[in-house]
Formats: structure tokens, sequence, C-alpha cells
């Protein structure tokens, strides 16, 4: 598996090849407590870098999801319907969002793990 | 108490205003008993004509109707009408589940397959529709077939304005419309053909928004059977009384997967740690206190408390007893149409025409007509030419079952003499 | 204890109400409408006698606080008691059985009662004319961003952004994104009020309003609100006050001499007419003279002592709710205005921040204060430190009360505070509920240092325990995206379910 990388929004992505997987970081899903529901795009639709393509939501917090990177989307966690919990329980995993082509190189401005944790021990307080 | 605190006198709590700011005192009359008080709003109130609920025949979207007395008995219960929005759902589940009983008797009433916690009345219900179709849609036009409601378009129009929403009149949807809304039956009484304008939205890709009379959906065929997608209302008539206009209730229902676009709060069950069941506000975070700008709606504050009263209103009648006060306010409307299109230059305005309770009549000299029946006690048919020039010399009347046969003799009479 | 279901009480049985026949002759709907006109399946409404209707909802009633019953801190809210005669007085015939499109003749009372009304309000809040139409606190808000967005609009300037604190009520962003206006924050600074500074970087030519709460969230009068109202003038933009803590300071200083320019009031909050587990409330909005030829259609206007109601009017903004608003809740808030007088309603606000300082003191050795006081007619209190230390939240707290026959506090509100804990006592509890209350928290508090684990466990003594959320929002998910039947949101019959 690739590197993971993250955002100061707190999604993170892998990359495999030209396809990117996307998802929220264990950090976001922990603050946004137990999910109930993802409101997510089609596949297809081309995602701009930053754009944002759906909501996640618990019982008491909704937070718009962004994409981290430019392209078309190539999959959604169909998974994620019926079970919103696989963001709580494997972010990183099960728990993914989407997979995009990506239009372009990656952003150069993500994070790597070290960066990321100093941006979430931040929003932490 | 300024002892515990620690300063002298309540000004001193007042520090943070500046002095440039502070009044000496309020510019009103100073505080009365209990017993002046209500003389004088008693003597406001005796400055108001009540007409008998038997001779009143006006309706125009607020109608006298048969209210029993548990409504009142009920909706007066403390425990209720001093109850908060039941954000603690521990100590609020005989609100929330008045609230639930309420989403589905409307639910049930209108074939869709759910209904919110109630909107303001049927003017903002018919707007927020609207919205919904809006966001739903991504258009930016609605279209308003036949006589729909003057004060609900007008609200409509002040609405959609804020978010750029175009409102026409028509029935002709195109690319551009988000919804057809129509009115069954119309502000007139006039029945439309709503399968034809449920379809016609639907042909292209527009929801249609059924504005529907509580009452008369015991006859009538319910939103859901001809597949409209959101069905709203006007609740006064399930007894609430006029009271010059509101408070009342606006209903709203909708598809299943419009849903989470619905306004207001929604209320469902949820069990606690022993299995009980109870009751919480259910899908919160579309709401404003979460979404914040991004809410669909901004409603907050709702009508729960006439939402209850609806509840209660349509437990006591239960299928039949709704059934039966929908038919007797249709066969004493046709009854009185027949008779008053009888009367010399009197003709029904739309005689091809089918309708329910509420019909409308074209007479020489409406405004006489409707002093002379003031004076003999009888608050008679209204002008709507006031919102529709085109309607010269149209009043409507309306039968319900507080409009005896000897009131309705009565009304003849009067217009005989 | 749990109360079934209407639906579940229901029994064929049953024999429908006595109700008048037609007693004349007449097509019945089938006679004469098409089939397909016609219902083809009568609604599944209960059938349930007048008794049974009777205990099945006192049961319900038995159920829930309220303010007859209990103590309701809801910050932001002003629950305070509801004067028995305000009811008496919208049941009135002269006023409940007023038919909306009666003549202006025949209504001369009840415009009065407006007019009068109007004029209190405008004397309460220091403004020109009020509306009495929009029918709650947010349909108020909307309505006066809808006039100013007219009043900018007239003099053909385009002015897109309106200026909203991050410690403001959900619905202000909500209000003026329904408005078309794009939505900027404002930060507050760190003694809880707003950032000039911040203010003045984010003021510009775009700006339409700055919506504002004094005192605001936290409890805490603006202090600088003169120079606040100034640069936002400057700017050419306007000031909007949300009166949701008017109950702060009537009598003592109002919002028009403070420089803003709309207003709107909570009757239901501030004016005393009950909230109706969730409504009906009303919203009036009152405006300064270069908003009045926005005020939504129609007025009510009062000449050699006739009183007519005004529709020619060229600028308004149209009409926001059907008829003249929720004239009933109208009845009740004047009622009270009468009763009050302007010295009872100059001390009813004293006496609230009497209250609020006070409990304030009494809960201060257990509860953090994040803002330094005296405070409002309301404090907001921090659970945070128990968090850390104990993992007791504000939620535990809140639900602890309730197990002592307190209604709880507003919690998680504003969102600038942690582990918030809003309390507003209102002037109508007395000394005596105070002390009890702080002594329940005081309780609390030692419990969440000496044995947490009880305080998640609460409360154990309402009809049900927490509920899971978690588990019921799932469920209506799964169902509004078609991947099961149960709809979670109305009852259905079991068959109907499986």
């Amino acid at each position: 598996m690739a590197e993971r990388r993250y955002t100061k929004t707190h999604e993170w992505v892998t990359l495999d090849g030209k396809q990117a997987t996307i998802g929220i970081t264990d950090f976001a899903q922990s603050q946004l407590g137990d999910v109930v529901f993802l409101e997510l795009p089609a596949v297809g639709r081309k995602l701009g870098e930053r754009e944002s393509f759906g909501v996640i939501e618990s019982v008491k917090a909704a937070s718009d999801l962004y994409s981290p990177v430019a392209g078309k989307i190539a999959a959604v966690n169909e998974k994620l319907a019926q079970k919103p919990e696989l963001v709580n329980s494997d972010p990183y995993g099960d728990g993914w969002i989407l997979r995009i082509d990506l239009a372009g190189e990656l952003p150069s401005d993500l994070l790597d793990e070290t960066e990321y944790k100093k941006v979430a021990e931040a929003s932490a307080h | 108490m300024l002892e515990t605190i620690g300063v002298r006198s309540i000004d001193d709590l007042l520090v943070d205003i500046p002095q440039s700011l502070r009044l000496e005192s309020l510019q009103l009359p100073d505080g009365l008993s209990e017993f002046e008080t209500i003389a004088q709003v008693k003597a406001l109130a005796d400055r108001n004509r009540v007409y008998a609920d038997r001779l009143t025949f006006r309706g125009g979207g607020v109608y006298r109707r048969f209210i029993p007395a548990a409504v009142a008995a009920v909706t007066s219960k403390p425990e209720f009408y001093t109850a908060y929005t039941p954000y603690q759902a521990e100590a609020s589940q005989g609100t929330l589940q008045a609230i639930f009983e309420y989403q589905t008797l409307i639910a049930e009433l209108t074939a869709m397959d759910i209904s919110n916690a109630s909107l303001y009345d049927g003017a903002t219900a018919v707007a927020e529709a609207a919205m919904m179709a809006y966001v739903h849609t991504g258009r930016n036009e609605v279209l308003v077939a036949g006589y729909v409601h003057p004060e609900y378009v007008q609200v409509l129009r002040a609405f959609g304005e804020g978010r750029g929403i175009k409102v026409r009149r028509g029935d002709q949807p195109n690319k551009k419309t988000a919804a057809v809304i129509f009115q069954q039956p119309d502000f007139l009484g006039l029945l439309v053909d709503a399968p034809a304008l449920t379809r016609a939205a639907h042909d292209a890709g527009a929801l249609a928004i059924a504005c529907v009379d509580p009452i008369n959906l015991a006859i009538l065929a319910p939103p859901g059977e001809y597949g409209a997608d959101i069905a709203v209302g006007e609740g006064q008539q399930l007894g609430l009384a006029p009271s010059l206009g509101g408070p009342h209730v606006g209903f709203i229902a909708c598809r299943r997967d419009l849903v989470r676009k619905l306004p207001g709060r929604l209320v469902g069950t949820a069990h606690d740690a022993e299995g009980r069941r109870g009751f919480v506000l259910a899908l919160a975070a579309r709401e404003q206190h979460i979404r914040r700008e991004k809410a669909t709606s901004n409603i907050c504050t709702n009508h729960s408390l006439c939402a209850l009263a609806a509840a209660v209103y349509l437990t006591y009648m239960g299928p039949e007893g709704l059934r039966h006060v929908a038919d007797v306010g249709f066969k004493r409307a046709h009854n009185l149409a027949e008779r008053l299109a009888d009367m010399p230059g009197w003709e029904l305005a739309f005689p091809e025409r089918q309708f329910v309770n509420e019909f409308a009549v074209r007479v020489p000299r409406s405004s006489s007509v409707v002093k002379k029946l003031a004076r003999k006690g009888i608050l008679g048919g209204l002008d709507v030419s006031r919102w529709f020039r085109e309607l010269r010399g149209v009043l409507t009347f309306t039968c319900t079952e507080v409009n005896d046969a000897k009131a309705l003799d009565q009304l003849v009479e009067a217009l005989a003499s | 204890m749990t109360e079934p279901l209407s639906f579940e009480l229901s029994r064929p049985a049953v024999t429908p109400p006595r109700l008048p026949d037609a007693d004349l002759p007449g097509p019945a709907p089938a006679d004469v409408l098409p089939p397909e006109m016609l219902r083809s399946r009568p609604p599944d409404l209960p059938r349930l006698s007048e008794p049974e209707i009777m205990r099945h909802y006192s049961r319900l009633a038995s159920l829930n606080y309220s303010i007859s019953e209990n103590f309701y801190p809801l910050g932001s809210c002003t629950m305070k008691y509801n004067p028995v005669l305000n009811e008496q007085a919208a049941a009135l015939p002269g006023f409940a059985g007023l038919h909306p499109y009666q003549d202006e003749d025949t209504i001369q009372g009840a415009l009065e009662l407006m007019w009068r009304l109007e004029r209190a309000l405008c004397a309460v809040v220091g403004v020109e004319r009020v509306t009495l139409q929009p029918a709650a606190g947010a349909h108020g808000e909307w309505t006066a961003l809808r006039m100013i967005a007219a009043y900018h609009d007239s003099r053909q300037e385009n002015r897109t952004e309106v200026l909203v604190p991050d410690s403001a009520h959900g619905t202000n962003p909500a209000s003026a994104a329904l408005s078309g206006f794009k939505v900027v924050e404002v930060k507050s600074g760190s003694d809880g009020r707003i950032s000039l500074a911040d203010l003045e970087s984010k003021l510009s030519r775009q700006t339409a309003a700055l919506m504002l709460t004094n005192p605001n969230t936290l409890g805490l009068f603006e202090r600088e609100i003169l120079d606040i109202a100034e640069m936002v003038h400057a700017t050419g933009a306007m000031l909007y006050y949300d009166g949701a803590n008017l109950n702060a300071f009537m009598g003592i200083c109002r919002p028009g001499d403070m420089g803003f320019d709309a207003v709107h009031m909570n009757l239901h909050k501030t004016f005393t007419t009950p909230h109706g587990g969730g409504g009906p409330g009303a919203g009036p909005v009152g405006v300064k003279a270069e908003l009045v030829p926005f005020l939504p259609a129609p007025t009510v206007e009062r000449q050699n002592g006739h009183l007519t109601l005004d529709y020619k009017r060229p600028q308004s903004i149209g009409r926001v709710r059907s008829f003249y608003g929720n004239f009933g809740m109208l009845v009740r808030a004047y009622t009270y205005i009468l009763a009050m007088g302007g010295d009872g309603l100059s001390q009813a606000s004293r006496d609230a921040v009497l209250s609020a300082n006070y409990l304030r003191n009494l809960v201060e050795a257990d509860l953090e204060m994040p803002h330094k006081g005296p405070c409002m007619h309301e404090f907001v209190a921090s659970a945070h430190n128990l968090t850390s230390a104990n993992g007791v939240r504000a939620l535990d707290i809140a639900k602890a009360l309730l197990d002592r026959q307190f209604y709880a506090p507003t919690v998680y509100f504003p969102l600038v505070v942690p582990e918030a804990i809003m309390v507003e006592p209102t002037e109508t509890e007395s000394k005596a509920t105070l002390d009890s209350f702080a002594a329940a928290i005081k309780e609390i508090v030692a419990q969440a240092k000496t044995d947490p684990e009880v305080l998640h466990a609460e409360p154990r003594s309402t009809p049900v325990g927490r509920l899971d959320e978690v588990a019921a929002a799932r469920k209506i998910n799964a169902y509004l995206v078609g991947q099961a039947e149960d709809p979670i949101l109305r009852w259905k019959a079991p068959s109907d379910t499986a």
C-alpha cells in the first residue's frame, strides 16, 4: 500500500497508480462521534481539488467532505449506506469513502503523518 | 441575594451598559391588577363582532368546524402548553410521543411516507415545499397552477425572492421548473385534475406539490395516491379556532427519498438501555442549529401545540367521524349551491367544475349582498375579486357540519328578502 | 413508565362519535365525482372512545417536564412562568371567534389590540414601527433580513454579505443564507465579546448587515456596542438585533438607542406566551424609520381612532405569513404587557439579572466560568475540567439534573465554549428554587469527582432512560435509502413493516 497523505481538513488519500482512495482520518471520526449517514456523490462525477462532494453526519454534528485531489469518481464505498459505522471502526480500511481517477498529480501541499499529527493535536484544543 | 453576589444594588450588576444608554423608565403605563387587566382586554374583545358558527358561510382558508371538547381539555393541560421544545428527550416523552402520533396521522391522511412535526401555517408550508423542490432539482422556477390561495402565493413569492426563485402562474412545466404547485380543492373550492398536474410535473422532471384540505381528504384521493412528491396544507380545521387567522398549523409530508430535505423537526422512535421504547428528535443534523447557513430551512420554533390539537381532533373523529363531517359539508354545500344558483341573476361561476364544500357564485351587486347578510347576523360569501380581478362579482360560500339546515334556510331567506 | 401509541390502543369496535347529519337533500361524493377523484382506502386513523382519549393524553402529559411543574434553566430560551390570565384572554370569544376575512369594521377591537401591542413593543425596544406577522423568532430574523436586502436594493447597492458572530444562534446564519446572503463569521475575543479587530477586517462595502445578540449568547453585554454600531453604519451596513436575550434589559436600555436598525422579539420568550412544547410562538420585528417602507403588508394603521389594514405599501417585501400572524399569541403578549406595565417590565429584567448573578455566584465554586462576570440575565459555565479529569460531560450533568426534577440547562451552546452549560434562571423563580438548583449542581459535581460512572447511567427516574439516538438515526437512514422498511419516523401496523 502506498503512503498515506493527509489534509488540514482531516481527509486522507492514498495512491495506487493513477487512482486515489480517500477517506476521513481517525482523528476526524473521533471528533465527529458515531457516524450515522454519509451523503455521497455518483460515480463518474468530476471533482476539483478542495471541492465539496458530500456530507458526513453524526447525531449531533455534520461536516462537509472535501476532495483532496482533482479527478473523476471511479467508485463510491457502497457499504457505507448500510454501515456508516465503518468510518468509525476502520477509517483507513473498510471505511474508505471514494476512489478517484486522478486528473493530474497529487497536490504538493498534502501533509505526511508527522505533519498531520501536529495539525490534529492543535485542533483538539 | 445581593450580599451573596457581593454588590450593593442591582445597578452594580449593570456596569457593562454604557451610562449614555441607560433609561429612566419605559414610556408605558404602570401595571394593572389582574381584574383591571382582563377588564381592559375584554373591552377590546367586545369591540369585535363575532358571527355565530352556524351563520358563518365564509371560508377562504379558515373554516368554522365543530371542535370536540376533548381538544381544549388536552391542549390546556399545562404539562403540554408550558413545556419547551423537547430537546431533553427523557423529560419530554409526552410531547414527543404526541408529535410522533401527529406525524403518523398526517402521513395516513395524505398517504405520504413521512410527515414532519409541523410548520407555521399553510402559506409557509407551500413556501417551504417549494424550497425543497428548488434544492432537490437545482432548478429555480416554480409554477403555480390554478387558483392557489392568494396569500400562500404571496408568501411563496417573498420566500422565493430571498433565494432567487421565480414564481410563475401556469400549468405547463418545462426544463427550468422545480415544482408545480396546485391546491385541491383550490381557493375557490374547485377541484383540479391533480393526477394530470402531477404527471405533467414529473414529465418535465419537476416535483408535484399538492396543497390539500385535511378534512376533505376523507373523500378525495390523497396526494400519495396520485404520486405527488410533497403534500402540504393548513391544519386549522383540525380542532383550532379561527382566531383571526392564527395560530394554526401548517403540515408537510413527503416521499421517503425527500425526507432529508424536509424542513423542521422530526420525531422518531429509539430505545433505552433497558429496551424501553421512547421518542427522540431525529435527523437533527439537517437543522439550522447544526448546519447553520447550510440548513435547508431556518425554522426552529414550530407549532407543536396546534399539532397536538390536530392529533386529538383526528383521534376523536376516527376514520368514520372524519368521513362523516366531510360528507355533511359536501351534501350541504351542493344543496346550497343549487339554491343560490336558482336565485334571480345568480349563477355558479364555474358550472362545469366539481367542488366539495366551498363553491363560487357570480352575483349581481356582490358588496351589497355581503352587507345585507351582515345586517342579519350572517357572515356571507367571500368577495374574491379582491385578489383576482377577473372574478368581479364572484363570492365563495362554504358549508360545514356547523351550518345546520335551518341556517341554510336563513341564508337563502335573507338573500331573497 | 411508557404509554402505548393511540394506534396501538385503537379498537375497531369503538363507536364513532355522534355528529350532526346533513338533514338536507343533496348528493354524496360518489354520486357526482368521478371515481379517480375519490379516495380508494380510508386513512388508518385510530378509533378510541373519549374516555380512552382523555386517559391517553393525560398519561402522556404526565411524562413531560413543564414550566408549570419544573425549573427550566434553559439558557437563551427565557423559560419564565406563563401567566394563566394570558390563556383566558386569548380564549375570549371576541378574539378566538374572529374570521380573518371579516370586514375591518367588525374587528376594530382586534386591530386596536395589535396597534397597542405594536406601540408597546416600539417603546420597549426603541424603534419606529413593528410588524407582528412573523410566526417565530427565526421567521422574524428572516423577515428583517429581507427588509434590509430591500433597503440596499432600493439604493442600488449590491451588498451580498451578512456578518454573524461565532457565538450566534444557528438560526442567524440559516436566516441570512435563506435571504440570499453569504454568511461571514466574526470571531469572539478572549473576553467572550465580539472582536472589534476581526469585525473591522470583515466589514466592507459588501456588508449588508451585522447580526448581533446583546447581551451575547455568553450572557455578556457588548460594552462597545456604540463603537460597533458606528463602525457598521460607517460602511453603510445595517445593524440587526437578535432579540432572544431581550429579557436582560427591558426598561434598562433599548436596542434602538444602541444603534440597531432592525430588532426581532420572541413573544414566547420575553413576553410569556407559552412555548407549547415547541410553538406556536411569535416573532415581531421592529424597525427604524429607514426600513419602514419595506415592512410586510398589511400594517395596522390608526387614524382618528379608526383602525385599518394598509395593503398599499409599494416597497413592502410582501407577505411573510397568511393573515396577520399568530394573533392568539399577540393577545397573550398584550395581556402580559398590560398587567406588568412599564414599571413591571423594568423590574422583571432587573430581577432576571439578579437571579442570574446570584445563581452564577452559587455554582461558581463547582463549575468553571470561562468569562468574568457580572453577567446579564444568563451565564455560561463549562464542564471542560470535569470532562478531562473525570470523564463527566456537560450532557451527563444535564441528565443528572433531570433525575433531580430540574429540566436541563442548554448544553453545548454557544459553540465557542467547550462543554458549555448555559443557565438562564429568569425572574419568575424564587430564591429557594435557585438555592436548591445550586445544591443539586454541587451534589452532581461531587459525584463526578468520586463516582463518575453513576452519572453516565442517569437519568433513572424519568419515564425512559437515555435513548440510543445513534441506532435510531442509522435505522432511519437505512429506511430513507430503501434498505429497511420500518420508517421509525411514524407508526406502521406490525404487518406492514414485516
